[in-house]
């Protein structure tokens, strides 16, 4: 999706060049033959370009960096605190064709898009491009200048593999960071281990999903395509890690913007050492012998080997769960919470189809535009051609006639484009809230898995005081007691004493989780109120005031030829 | 129809007019579908009103089919050698789309332009033919139609390689290459060239208008498919921002609406007048195959003739016993000699005429489509402007 934005756009901007070449002149050069041929030296150079490229109205794509609107900002994230919000991108009539000014000015160009609505109060001070004169707080994260590198560990296989890096560079004004403006280099794995770390130690909240691994070849991993593809989606997940309140101020991302040289975050192991410990370590995980591990560990969801045993007791206990089997202690009881979940579930899918339709929504807009420019070119072409070869008075006068029309067609079709690049910004918020749901998706995931986890301990415990039970009820028909006996009993309690305080751990991370949920929530719901108002407003302003230039071109022809109109008209 | 044009040609359109004044209006309307299956066919009435003498009452009607239309058309071709005739709309279309209400109107106004065009023709307005198709009884017609095709019907293939002698010859001229037996005027030259490309500009321009009917439509669908969809998100929603989705989808697809009836005139008031142009051109360009045609029999004939000038003194020298027979064979051929020439001088003469009577008609055919295309756009773009507009005040009511 993203690609074909960019191609959309692209096409959409780059063909300005093509446009602009068509001298617009208002007919007041006269349609004899020789004042004619001035004008058409311009249309000459649309012809001349005509017959090389495939199509007129889509020349090659140019560099992202020399048109400053290629440059991907899909985010609205403009924490640029110079970027003063003026407010006449939302005023009331007379006409918004002289309200919506041209676009191609890189400052308003960004501005059209994030329209602020002065009179609109935002809760949270840190959220995107809506709430410009509440915090001064600002941090700008740009992806940049991708690079082969060398792997220089003991590989066995001769012929190290190469990766990419690319520079991360970090502006901001936010104190906790050190400086106000650096740049670290880091590669793909490394924003794979910042994801993981984030997602253990902010469980519950709706953190943002980080671009996909590829599983392609090493071919094609190294192709300018891919790395300028990966770039954007790099930036656009950074963009959104600093645009989320909680986590701009996190740890894990502070270290990964600013440590220079290797990302001193744990990274995420091979499952197969983790297996091979994994057996060793596990029962002492959840007995708590020794104390090896922390309970807040235990708290942690279990993933691969290392948690094998773990991971198959956690699996008993959700089908007692699902079967009834022992009725378990504590059930998702939170009505609300469920309702909230239909909700979202079916909020994504409605956003999933309007999303779709947007898609063909903007498709539609721009065919509209390039088929006009097309039309408009074939006449022009034809005006040429009655012109030059002109015998009559009357092939002059048509000539004349032909050239409005051709003139306002190309006109309309500048319009239409403009107005979809706008509109393509528009609607971003609808694909950008799907890929919210993911995170969402993620943060109700953090909370199932955390009551599993209580859920088990809590079972544990039960056949673990059963046992103890058992043991006492037969230790007391000795008299004296059995020395093994008892000290069995005795590491029994001890067991049970580590599994309560790690069931008390649990039961308190997963109230933290849900109370991570809930503000999430609240603040999802907020954001989405404001963003989406932005993008109806948006929306429909664009509508209106490109739909009035476009009124107005046309309804200039309609005079100019209105004395060949009909009285049965 | 052009009161302008009908005023120079001799018969008024307007029943209205004087009764001394003389007047020929006819429409084609009402197209039914008769017949069943592969058989099926629409015909449509021809409503005659007229005060010429030649013609029965103040009001005839008949019925009509679209072959009776070629047949009217084939029987002029061939008697008004030189002029223009106002060109059919195409034979046969893709099967299924032959009954569409679409193509059907289409039609319809396209073979009413092609009846009102030749009953105001100075000169084809005269035709015998016309009479007998606007007068006779269908059976009549019938019988007719079945004899044209008989006898009269040009096979596809003289006319195309008729064509392809044409073009090559202009191309060769172009070139500057020299061929026997072809006219050395350079203004003919001139418009034969202009003629062949006028018609590659228009048809691109043609084409491209009717994609941007089709555009049209499928705005209009993605806007309705568009609106659905957030009123589908909108019920999920609450209070302001549910209701600002829903009013938007609803509006979205009242312009969906709007947009395909746009589409349509679009259709009929541009594309149609666009293709029609086209049409015109090909006829031309047939009637400039039939001029190639008489000057070469000319050129023949008078070269047959010289060469029978020569033979005759020859034999009359030998006092010969077939003089009297090469005499009047001689004779005979000067006639048909001077007859060519004769008929070749009327197509010059009649085509001076129609080219520039075609290319002020075309400068007011075009004028009217431009003008209607950029009234309908204009039209369209203000009802969208307003549709939209009318919402921002809805939508800061759901906001606040």
């Amino acid at each position: 999706m993203m690609g074909s934005e960019n191609e959309a756009e692209s096409q959409l901007f780059a063909s300005r060049e093509e446009m602009e070449n068509l001298v617009l002149d208002e007919p007041s050069d006269n349609p004899n033959g020789n004042g004619g041929s001035k004008s058409f030296s311009d249309y000459r150079s649309v012809m001349s370009s005509l017959a090389d490229t495939h199509h007129p109205l889509s020349p090659p794509l140019t560099p992202a960096d020399s048109d400053p609107l290629l440059a991907p900002q899909p985010y609205r994230d403009l924490r640029n605190p110079s970027l003063s919000h003026d407010n006449n991108s939302y005023i009331e009539p007379p006409a918004y064709a002289d309200v919506i000014f041209s676009p191609f000015d890189e400052n308003t160009g960004s501005e059209i898009n994030g329209i602020d609505s002065p009179g609109r109060s935002s809760d949270s001070s840190l959220s995107l491009s809506r709430s410009p004169s509440s915090s001064s707080d600002y941090i700008k994260i740009t992806v940049s200048n991708p690079q082969k590198e060398q792997e220089t560990s003991n590989s066995l296989v001769p012929g190290a593999s190469t990766y990419v890096t690319y520079l991360i560079t970090t502006r901001t004004n936010i104190p906790e960071f050190n400086g106000s403006e650096f740049g670290v280099r880091r590669r793909f794995k490394d924003v794979v281990t910042l994801s993981d770390r984030l997602a253990e130690a902010y469980r519950g909240f709706f953190i943002p999903p980080r671009p996909d691994k590829s599983v392609v070849e090493s071919q094609v991993m190294q192709k300018q395509e891919f790395v300028e593809q990966r770039r954007v989606a790099l930036e656009k997940y950074l963009r959104r890690l600093a645009a989320h309140p909680i986590i701009r101020n996190s740890d894990e991302l502070k270290v990964f913007l600013q440590v220079q040289g290797k990302l001193p975050l744990a990274t995420s192991t091979d499952v197969a050492s983790r297996m091979l410990d994994g057996a060793v370590n596990l029962p002492k995980q959840l007995f708590g012998e020794g104390s090896t591990v922390a309970p807040q560990d235990v708290v942690q969801p279990a993933k691969g080997g290392r948690d094998l045993l773990r991971l198959f007791k956690e699996l008993k206990q959700s089908v007692s769960n699902d079967w009834g089997g022992s009725r378990p202690p504590v059930v998702e009881e939170d009505k609300e919470f469920l309702e909230k979940k239909e909700k979202m579930n079916e909020f994504e899918l409605q956003l999933s189809n309007a999303s779709q339709q947007a898609e063909s929504l903007v498709k539609a807009q721009q065919d509209m535009g390039e088929t006009m420019g097309e039309l408009g070119l074939a006449f022009i072409k034809l005006t040429k051609f009655e012109t030059e070869e002109a015998m009559f008075e009357s092939q002059r006068v048509r000539a004349g006639d032909m050239k409005n029309v051709a003139t306002a067609a190309v006109k309309a079709s500048r319009f239409y484009r403009e107005l979809n690049a706008q509109t393509v910004k528009h609607f971003d918020t609808l694909h950008e809230y799907l890929g919210l749901m993911l995170s969402v998706h993620g943060a109700f995931a953090d909370r199932s898995s955390a009551l599993l986890t209580v859920q088990t301990l809590l079972s544990e415990l039960s056949s673990l005081h059963t046992r103890a039970e058992k043991l006492e009820a037969a230790s007391s028909k000795i008299f004296g007691g059995d020395k093994s006996r008892i000290r069995r009993i005795e590491e029994l309690k001890e067991t049970i004493r580590a599994t309560e305080d790690a069931k008390s751990v649990a039961v308190r991370e997963y109230e933290r989780i849900k109370e991570n949920n809930r503000t999430e929530l609240e603040r999802m719901e907020a954001e989405k109120h404001a963003d989406f108002s932005n993008m109806l407003k948006g929306f429909v302003l664009n509508q209106v005031g490109y739909a009035e230039k476009i009124a107005n071109v046309w309804a200039k022809v309609a005079e100019e030829t209105s004395g060949y109109a009909t009285d049965s008209a | 129809m052009d009161q302008q044009q009908r005023s120079s040609s001799g018969y008024s359109h307007s029943p209205r007019s004087p009764s001394s004044q003389p007047y020929l209006s006819v429409s084609v309307t009402d197209p039914v579908k008769l017949g069943n299956g592969v058989q099926a066919y629409i015909s449509y009435r021809v409503i005659t009103k007229t005060n010429l003498p030649d013609y029965q009452g103040p009001e005839k009607i008949v019925i009509r089919r679209y072959s009776d239309f070629v047949w009217l058309h084939d029987r002029l071709f061939e008697k008004y050698k030189g002029v223009f005739i106002p060109p059919l709309p195409e034979k046969s279309a893709v099967e299924k789309f032959r009954f569409s209400a679409e193509f059907i109107e289409m039609r319809r106004q396209a073979l009413d332009v092609f009846v009102n065009r030749i009953a105001s023709h100075q000169e084809l307005q005269k035709s015998e033919d016309l009479k007998t198709f606007l007068q006779a009884e269908e059976e009549t017609m019938e019988r007719l139609r079945a004899h044209e095709s008989s006898y009269f019907k040009k096979k596809p293939a003289d006319l195309l390689q008729i064509f392809k002698d044409v073009q090559s010859r202009v191309s060769d001229v172009v070139l500057g290459k020299e061929k026997p037996v072809e006219e050395s005027n350079p203004d003919y030259e001139k418009l034969k060239h202009y003629i062949f490309e006028l018609e590659n500009h228009l048809a691109e321009a043609q084409k491209h208008a009717y994609r941007l009917v089709k555009r049209h439509r499928e705005l209009g669908q993605s806007l309705s498919d568009f609106g659905k969809a957030a009123k589908l998100l909108g019920a999920c929603e609450a209070d302001g921002l549910g209701k600002a989705l829903t009013e938007l989808g609803a509006k979205s697809e009242t312009l969906s609406i709007r947009l395909q009836k746009e589409a349509h005139q679009l259709l009929m008031n541009f594309e149609e007048p666009l293709k029609d142009y086209v049409r015109a051109v090909q006829s031309i360009k047939a009637t400039i195959a039939e001029r190639a045609n008489a000057f070469r029999q000319q050129c023949e004939l008078a070269e047959t003739m010289k060469l029978k000038e020569i033979n005759l003194d020859k034999l009359m020298l030998t006092r010969s016993d077939r003089v009297g027979e090469a005499e009047i064979e001689y004779r005979e051929l000067k006639e048909d000699s001077e007859e060519a020439a004769r008929r070749f001088e009327s197509i010059v003469r009649l085509m001076n005429e129609e080219i520039v009577r075609f290319q002020d008609q075309k400068m007011i055919d075009m004028g009217r489509a431009f003008h209607e295309f950029a009234k309908g756009q204009a039209r369209l773009a203000n009802n969208i402007a307003d549709a939209w507009r009318s919402l921002l005040p809805k939508l800061e009511a759901c906001f606040t």
